[in-house]
């Protein structure tokens, strides 16, 4: 086997990180993605009843 | 969503606490940035006293503003967030209350320790090792709150907002183990493990992470979550925000070495620092575009709404101080800024653009939430401080613009026999009025923090009387 040179590694190194955020880019923007990708945008809307209840709950504890 | 537990709450208790010392360490830690620069105007503002010094409550000023102010908004809206939008309660209320208490005790031992000069000289990291020790336990424990509530989430997906606290919390704590080892030799006195150029390097590698992880990825969390929910729609693109989140992450950590342009620090080093802070420029705007865009048919809002001014005005200060960072970072640039003032007028476009205004958003959007009020006890208050805010922000960073671009040909300059053209004294002196401006605008920031202050303590206690009768008849 012949000793890689630290500059052909650098190079491979390189080349690996552009693979990974291409494929970053090619996952995030997938046709597949846009249906969880919508729904997860949409989460701060999704639990105002939670959030109403907290507070009525505090305010029952308090007056009892 | 209908499959959660109906019997679910959330713990507010926690996020109040924070939202609350916000506040109290922002006013703290302002005034601080005051008095020291009156100091640089008028040097007898330091009355004379060793614990008065410039040199000892100026990294107050830091811890207090960084780790108090920005450290506690960060607590408050993260619980917040991470509650929201897994929803599911804390994972340990117990622990959560551990982390504040334990965060306020380490805020006031730097109170305590920095005035009398224990520090181990660290920039953004000058608090003593035992010190450092209750860090590292209140933020596992902030770790395993944080990590543990994403864990148990009813919500399918994680949010992008917990994506950007999640890398916040971890990185800053693989930082501060990292940057902090050292030897004790007494109670308050330790040395670095680390010596000559690595422990600058190290120094710098945590330094600009306490910027790119405790003061950017963080805040954006904050301002994935508050700034679609105070604008009222979903973030323009959820898409670019998982790009940007990864970029922006995996590029930050390589960025520190620009701190030591022209240093011992070897050449490439520097040059990787150069070119990973250019990079950069492509995630930070990536963030910033799409908490812009996310206004795109919603910008009247702005007009009747200094909430949402806040957070958007925050961000067109983060894209200016993203895109003035990187190009500081550029070798040639770099030679002219610095140790100068221009650095310093960068870090504050940035503090007091970027991440007090946001925090500030939030917390006027929290405050109301959290004690059951539909609305912040006067708007018109609101709108005040944005202004106060936006024009003592500004009022700074021109004031440091000029005098570091003048300082930096001041001291560059040379005569024809190769003698230099001015003094350092002769450099001082031309920048005092650019001082005077800077502690005009601190003055006029803080100001509107004390109003701030004001508008808070009312809110709250208006809630005891009618708060929660008046939210329930205008909220139907």
């Amino acid at each position: 086997m012949i000793p890689m040179d630290i500059n052909e590694v650098r190079g491979i190194h390189t080349l690996l990180v552009m693979a990974a955020f291409l494929g970053i880019c090619w996952w995030a923007y997938s046709a597949r993605r846009s249906k969880a990708n919508d729904e997860a945008s949409h989460l701060p809307f999704d639990d105002d009843d939670i959030d109403r209840r907290t507070l009525e709950n505090e305010k029952t504890e308090k007056k009892q | 969503m209908s499959t959660v537990n109906p019997n679910l709450t959330y713990n507010y208790k926690v996020v109040r606490q924070f939202a609350i010392m916000t506040v109290v360490w922002g006013v703290i830690g302002m005034s601080l940035g005051v008095l020291i620069a009156s100091q640089l105007v008028w040097p007898s503002m330091n009355l004379d006293l060793p614990f008065t010094h410039f040199g000892r409550l100026r990294p107050l000023h830091t811890n207090a503003v960084i780790y108090g102010f920005g450290g506690c908004a960060l607590f408050a809206t993260s619980y917040y967030v991470v509650q929201r939008t897994c929803q599911t309660r804390l994972f340990s209320d117990g622990l959560a209350q551990f982390t504040f208490w334990g965060w306020q005790a380490i805020l006031v031992a730097a109170v305590i320790t920095l005035p009398q000069g224990f520090t181990s000289t660290k920039e953004y990291a000058e608090l003593e090792w035992p010190i450092d020790i209750m860090i590292t336990l209140v933020w596992v424990s902030y770790a395993i709150v944080f990590f543990g509530t994403v864990a148990k989430r009813k919500a399918a997906h994680i949010y992008v907002a917990n994506w950007f606290y999640g890398a916040f919390i971890i990185t800053v704590a693989v930082l501060h183990v990292g940057n902090n080892l050292e030897l004790p030799v007494s109670a308050f006195k330790s040395y670095s493990l680390y010596s000559g150029v690595t422990d600058a390097m190290i120094q710098w590698w945590w330094g600009h992470n306490a910027v790119g992880f405790f003061l950017t990825a963080g805040f954006l969390g904050m301002m994935y979550y508050f700034v679609p929910k105070q604008a009222e729609r979903p973030v323009y693109s959820y898409r670019l925000s998982i790009v940007h989140f990864w970029a922006l992450i995996a590029t930050y950590v390589w960025a520190g070495g620009h701190h030591l342009h022209y240093s011992a620090l070897p050449d490439w080093a520097q040059t990787a620092g150069m070119v990973m802070s250019l990079i950069l420029l492509a995630p930070s705007w990536g963030g910033m575009i799409n908490g812009m865009m996310t206004l795109s048919g919603a910008w009247h809002k702005l007009r009747t709404d200094p909430v949402l001014r806040f957070l958007v005005v925050s961000l067109s200060f983060y894209g200016m101080s993203t895109f003035e960072g990187p190009m500081m970072a550029i070798k040639t640039v770099n030679a002219l800024s610095h140790n100068t003032d221009w650095t310093i007028g960068h870090v504050h476009s940035g503090a007091l653009g970027w991440v007090a205004m946001i925090s500030i958003g939030a917390v006027y959007h929290l405050i109301p939430k959290l004690w059951g009020v539909r609305q912040m006890y006067s708007v018109s208050m609101i709108n005040m401080h944005f202004w106060l805010a936006t024009v003592g922000t500004v009022l700074y960073i021109v004031a440091m613009w000029v005098n570091g671009i003048m300082q930096g040909l001041m001291w560059r300059a040379v005569n024809s026999d190769g003698t230099l053209t001015y003094s350092f004294v002769e450099s001082m002196e031309a920048s005092a009025p650019g001082y005077f401006v800077r502690f005009l605008g601190g003055v006029i920031f803080v100001t509107g923090m004390l109003i701030m202050a004001y508008n808070v303590y009312k809110t709250v206690r208006q809630k005891d009387a009618v708060a929660l009768d008046n939210s329930a008849a205008q909220a139907a």
